[in-house]
């Protein structure tokens, strides 16, 4: 142990550590500021930046010891030009989940110390270390440029009302700028344990526990190990539970590499967690890598044939018949990669005991679901679990899942103890799930003028060694196979296949991007052969209101034609801009994409429940169920319950997701935030004020201000302090429930499976060096039909957001296990490689959602990965049908060689 | 089990070179190698922290031409008023890492972490740096291309350590240029990596250096191709560079990044542009600064 002596923030501390110990760990644990955070600790993510005399350092890679005498500053610190720094991310909407916000802070301040006013290029490159999977960068940037121009921000304005439509900062967004946001990671008990898994190495093998209570005895510092023998309830989870497959612990046999098979308690005092020599032997076992391979292999599970979880099909007129009568007709296959979530918050969280309760606090975007699954594990009524979500540093899908709940779970249970667990990045990345590789043919036909007749689609994704989301993948693509276009004749399959790959789950639009590249792709191809301009193509075959679905849906609110109109301008000016480009050694293109996608569960129910109240004391309480993973609901739904209460947003206080407090509002998936928990708000926040309007015998029209205890309008005063308290405490409050209206599909995928649906079309400019095959990216100009934008600088963000992963997406990201398990070797976008992007904000109402508003999340990523497929092709006259469309990739099949 | 863990921070060469002669020490310098290598809170073993040795980090030019130390970071590198010659180097130290790694990470920590992608390599290679190995029995110098032997592997015997590397006189004339080429902008392992440099006369290339990386086990000089520059017109010079003398230095492979094939195609055109650059600056009269 060594005393290091340094100053931090301003002031002196001294603390005994071991001499190489990791600063981030340092700040922590010993120094209790948890606003470093820590994301990949090799120097990959730069979450953990802080500066040391006055230079940006990774925390995670500075010993202990060598920080003595010096002064380190972290986002904790008071310090005028981080204030304004802080000002302006709140203003310019450049937290989201909040996570990487410390790091870019920290860097901003190195930055702004160096150069008082940067240009945007020396913005880009200070922040160029700090990695961002929410926000797109876009908004950090100009943050970081609107700081350094020492612009006096505007004073706060009086009263937040933060009616519909506002672009008020994120209501959540103080502490996430200054550090306090308290994360998975960020809250624990002392004297606890500290949770490590043994996972396992290989694809696919059994093994066979030696002498446990030996191993134990021998090493001090470890209390206990767990296996699957422990595990007091069904050892099967999953999210849809007809499908529950997925052992929280392996019982002898491991399907896939990363797969949890024990757990060891070690005491949480300092001892440095080492697996070294843990008893187990493996027996390595041949692994079915690929569908094409599975589908003909051993049985992964002994119940599913072919290694078939499940298929979804939408079939409507003929397609074979009306695709041999087509005057035009394509054809073409793409193969997709696995996709890491690459949240910048590893999985973490802790568990304890109150009385009889299991508590378990952690990140998550499910807490109702998780509930429920942990306690089938620990053979617990669902009464005696607890599910505190934490602040969630990024989910985007994977979050939905369980993944330590039921070990910390577990633990806390059998022993009685707190005890924490903190996933390391590789441990995040094998262990948790991916976007869906898909491999997926299709054909689609269009008469002399350019009309669709029909499309044949058929996928196969690679679901991996659990069933987790694969189900609704399988479901919710031949749904969506059309695009947002009239299509007489459909037929679309899809397989999920399992693997002894990676548990394939849900990402941001759940194999919606996939089946996108395919049709989208196809549709330029198909636009050339009529001899149509791309974008005149897709405006005639875009679905409008009254028009038919492939599930034989009648549309209402139907966004597509608005949004293609929108681009038009930006698209004629873009083709001549390229076309005037032309050179030898980069070619210009531009490409065009469109999205449709269904908002909420498909065909299933998924209501959401909210709650608000008001005390005798005058607090007004809303119960936001929606579990904020930085999208905004915390936002959005107290604007949806302000305007239609008619109070200022800022008088309501949030209780969040926590189980035991709030009623449940779902998960935040499928884009359903906004659109069904909204109206659960919308409507509950009526029948509050009903209610209050009827007890004042006011008229509808009242306007309300609550001052102190006493409600009043111009007809009268309530006087809260005087009326009796119900069930939940409040004086008066209202519960009301919203599930969207759904049918069933048939055998033939025919049906009602979303209530409402979301618009989207999106133009790449992109320049490809045709000697090299790389890809500069210039512009993405975005048209999104919201139905209602309830905020438009967080619609923004999300479409930014879902940008940055579709170019993740299109150009770098290929999860393979083994080999890119860290943030290094797995590549997702950074400051330099998301360009410059214009957001144009389409507003056509769905009669379903509060004040029209629609979903809007998992839509923004779907059309970017297509358009730059399109622009590339129209650059170059390559079709590249294997993503990520690498540098090699793109020469190989410049030159005609495929990939 | 691990060894005892250590920790020692000396501040004289003498005593860090005496520490290691007993065996078992490693050198610890920016960190940026060692603790991504651990998913512990601390590293094991018996850890020689160097950065408290003055010898070891600076710039210093003398008449032998210019010493840089090896603890000597990235940042510092980049921000040093240097000759023209070092434009490579510099350009390098800028896209090692982030500002975070380059405020970190040494020049003398990327040799002996030995990457076959280690971007300080090509840029000091045309810069015909030699090591400096000191041991408690003495020193030696090795020129760069022996002491980088293979990935992760160095002629570092035993109780030796990095001090500093040399570039000579002579090769701090010219001009030089760094390209990297990766899937994305910042923080990014290099496809290939190029480093040019090039001494013109009246008019022609009188002196070439190129160097490579990422397309073989270490990065290497293309003698053929600098042979084939040699003696030519500033305005040709990019034509004499031939695929196959570029490819006869490599041995790229396959991997995540990129196919064998790819590289030498990539690490072909990249000289080319490098060259291409260096001698149109040349025609328009660049001097040498």
């Amino acid at each position: 142990m060594a005393e290091v002596r340094f100053i931090l923030n301003g002031a002196p501390v001294a603390v005994d550590v071991p001499p190489t110990r990791r600063l981030s760990e340092v700040l922590r644990e010993d120094c209790g500021l948890t606003g470093t955070k820590v994301g990949c600790d090799a120097g990959d993510c730069g979450a953990c930046t802080v500066l040391i005399d006055g230079a940006a350092h990774c925390a995670c890679l500075a010993p202990a010891a060598r920080i003595r005498g010096a002064d380190v500053q972290t986002v904790e610190a008071e310090d005028p030009i981080l204030d304004r720094l802080r000002a302006a991310f709140l203003r310019k909407g450049a937290a989201q989940c909040g996570i990487c916000t410390p790091g870019m802070l920290m860097a901003a301040r190195a930055l702004l110390a160096e150069r008082a006013a940067p240009e945007r290029p020396e913005v880009e490159a200070a922040l160029g270390g700090v990695l961002c999977r929410c926000t797109g960068y876009q908004k950090i940037i100009a943050a970081v440029l609107d700081a350094a121009a020492e612009t006096v921000a505007d004073e706060a304005p009086d009263q937040v009302r933060g009616r519909v439509g506002e672009r008020i900062e994120r209501l959540d967004g103080r502490p996430k700028v200054e550090g306090r946001d308290l994360f998975g990671a960020d809250l624990w008990q002392t004297g606890g344990l500290l949770l490590k898994a043994v996972r396992s190495p290989y694809p696919h093998a059994d093994f066979t526990f030696g002498d446990l209570m030996a191993w134990c005895a021998a090493r001090p510092g470890v209390a206990h190990v767990f296996t699957a023998a422990d595990i007091p309830g069904r050892n099967a989870f999953g999210v849809i539970p007809a499908f529950a497959d997925q052992p929280a612990l392996a019982e002898g046999v491991a399907r896939f590499r990363g797969e949890a098979v024990a757990l060891v308690a070690f005491e949480d005092d300092g001892t440095e967690p080492d697996l070294t020599d843990f008893p187990i032997r493996w027996t390595e076992r041949p692994a079915l890598a690929d569908p094409a391979a599975a589908m003909g292999g051993a049985l992964i599970h002994a119940a599913r044939p072919g290694n078939l979880l499940t298929q979804g099909y939408v079939r409507r007129g003929d397609a074979d018949a009306a695709l041999a009568a087509s005057v035009h007709l394509v054809e073409g296959k793409v193969e997709t990669a696995f996709v890491e979530h690459a949240y910048i918050e590893p999985e973490a969280g802790a568990a304890w005991m109150e009385g009889e309760v299991l508590v378990i606090r952690a990140c998550t975007q499910a807490p109702y679901m998780d509930r429920d699954d942990t306690a089938t594990i620990l053979g617990l009524p669902p009464e005696r679990v607890r599910i505190i979500p934490s602040a969630v540093g990024g989910g985007f899908g994977s979050k939905l899942d369980v993944s330590l709940q039921p070990l910390v779970g577990l633990v806390a249970l059998k022993t009685g103890r707190p005890c924490r667990m903190i996933y390391s990045r590789t441990e995040s990345m094998a262990s948790t799930t991916k976007r869906h590789p898909a491999s997926i043919r299709a054909r689609i036909g269009c008469d002399a003028d350019g009309r669709i007749t029909a499309l044949d689609f058929d996928g196969i994704f690679n679901t991996g060694a659990y069933s987790s989301w694969g189900p609704t993948v399988a479901n919710r693509v031949p749904v969506h196979a059309t695009g947002p276009y009239r299509t007489p004749h459909v037929r679309a399959r899809a397989r999920a296949i399992h693997t002894h790959g990676p548990v394939s789950g849900a990402f941001r639009g759940f194999g919606v991007p996939q089946a996108a590249v395919m049709q989208e792709t196809l549709y330029d191809r198909l636009a050339d052969r009529a001899g149509i301009d791309r974008l005149e193509f897709r405006l005639r075959n875009a679905l409008r209101d009254g028009d038919i679905s492939a599930t034989g849906q009648v549309m209402e609110g139907t966004g597509i034609h608005d949004c293609l109109t929108a681009l038009r301008p930006h698209w004629t000016r873009a083709l001549a801009e390229a076309g005037a480009a032309r050179g030898n050694r980069t070619r210009r293109g531009v490409g065009l994409a469109s999205c449709w996608y269904g908002c909420g569960n498909t065909s299933l129910p998924n209501p959401s429940t909210i709650r608000i109240g008001l005390t005798a004391e005058g607090g007004l309480v809303l119960h936001q169920g929606a579990t904020d993973i930085g999208q905004g609901s915390n936002t959005v739904i107290a604007q949806i319950a302000a305007e239609a209460l008619g109070l200022p947003v800022e008088r309501f206080a949030l209780v969040g997701p926590d189980t035991a407090l709030s009623p449940d509002a779902g998960k935040t998936s499928a884009s359903r935030q906004t659109y069904v928990t909204g109206r659960a708000a919308e409507a509950a926040a009526r029948a509050l004020r009903a209610a209050i309007l009827r007890l004042g015998n006011w008229g509808d029209d009242a306007g309300l201000t609550l001052d102190g205890c006493t409600l009043r309008s111009a007809s009268g005063s309530i006087d809260l302090s005087r009326l009796p308290r119900d069930a939940f405490g409040y004086v008066l409050s209202a519960q009301e429930s919203y599930d969207p209206p759904t049918t069933p599909l048939d055998a033939d995928g025919q049906g009602l499976p979303y209530a409402v649906y979301g618009y989207g079309a999106q133009m790449a400019e992109l320049a490809v060096d045709m000697a090299l095959g790389t890809v500069k990216l210039l512009k993405i100009t975005a048209a999104h039909d919201v139905g209602r934008a309830i905020n438009p600088t967080l619609v923004e963000g999300q479409i930014e957001g879902g940008i940055a992963q579709g170019i993740g997406m299109a150009l770098m990201e290929d999860y393979i296990p083994g080999r890119t398990e860290n943030l290094h070797d797995y590549l997702i976008p950074t400051t330099g490689d998301v360009p410059p992007i214009e957001s144009l904000i389409i507003e056509v109402p769905h009669p379903e959602g509060p004040f029209g508003a629609k979903g809007l999340g998992e839509h923004v990523l779907i059309p970017t990965a297509p358009a730059i497929l399109n622009a590339i092709r129209h650059a170059t006259g390559a079709i590249v049908t294997r993503l990520p469309v690498l540098p090699h990739r793109l020469l190989a099949a410049m030159k005609g060689n495929g990939t | 089990m691990a060894a005892e863990a250590a920790y020692e921070r000396p501040e004289s060469l003498g005593g860090a070179l005496a520490l290691l002669a007993r065996g078992g020490w490693s050198p610890l310098a920016g960190g940026t190698d060692l603790y991504p290598a651990t998913n512990q809170r601390v590293l094991n073993g018996r850890i020689l922290d160097i950065s408290a040795l003055e010898d070891l980090s600076g710039l210093t030019l003398d008449r032998d031409g210019l010493r840089i130390g090896a603890a000597t970071t990235w940042a510092a590198i980049a921000s040093a008023t240097l000759p023209p010659a070092l434009a490579a180097l510099q350009d390098a130290a800028r896209e090692v890492g982030g500002r975070q790694i380059q405020n970190a990470g040494t020049v003398g920590g990327n040799l002996c972490n030995a990457s076959p992608a280690a971007d300080g390599v090509p840029p000091l290679l045309v810069l015909e740096a030699e090591v400096e190995l000191a041991s408690a029995s003495g020193t030696r110098r090795l020129p760069l291309a022996d002491f980088v032997t293979g990935p992760r592997r160095t002629a570092l015997a035993p109780g030796e350590l990095l001090v500093a590397v040399h570039l000579p006189r002579p090769a701090l004339m010219g001009r030089s240029r760094f390209l990297k080429l990766g899937a994305r902008k910042y923080l990014v392992i290099s496809i290939a990596s190029v480093a040019a440099r090039l001494l013109e006369r009246e008019g022609h290339v009188a002196l070439a250096r190129i160097a490579v990386g990422a397309c073989s086990p270490v990065a290497r000089r293309l003698p053929a191709v600098e042979a084939a520059l040699e003696g030519a017109p500033l305005a040709e010079a990019a034509g004499r560079i031939l695929a196959r003398d570029v490819a006869a230095a490599l041995a790229p492979i396959d991997d995540v990044r990129a196919t064998a094939a790819y590289r030498l195609e990539a690490a072909t055109e990249l000289v080319r542009r490098a060259v291409t650059e260096l001698a149109g600056d040349g025609l328009e009269g660049g001097g040498h600064g």
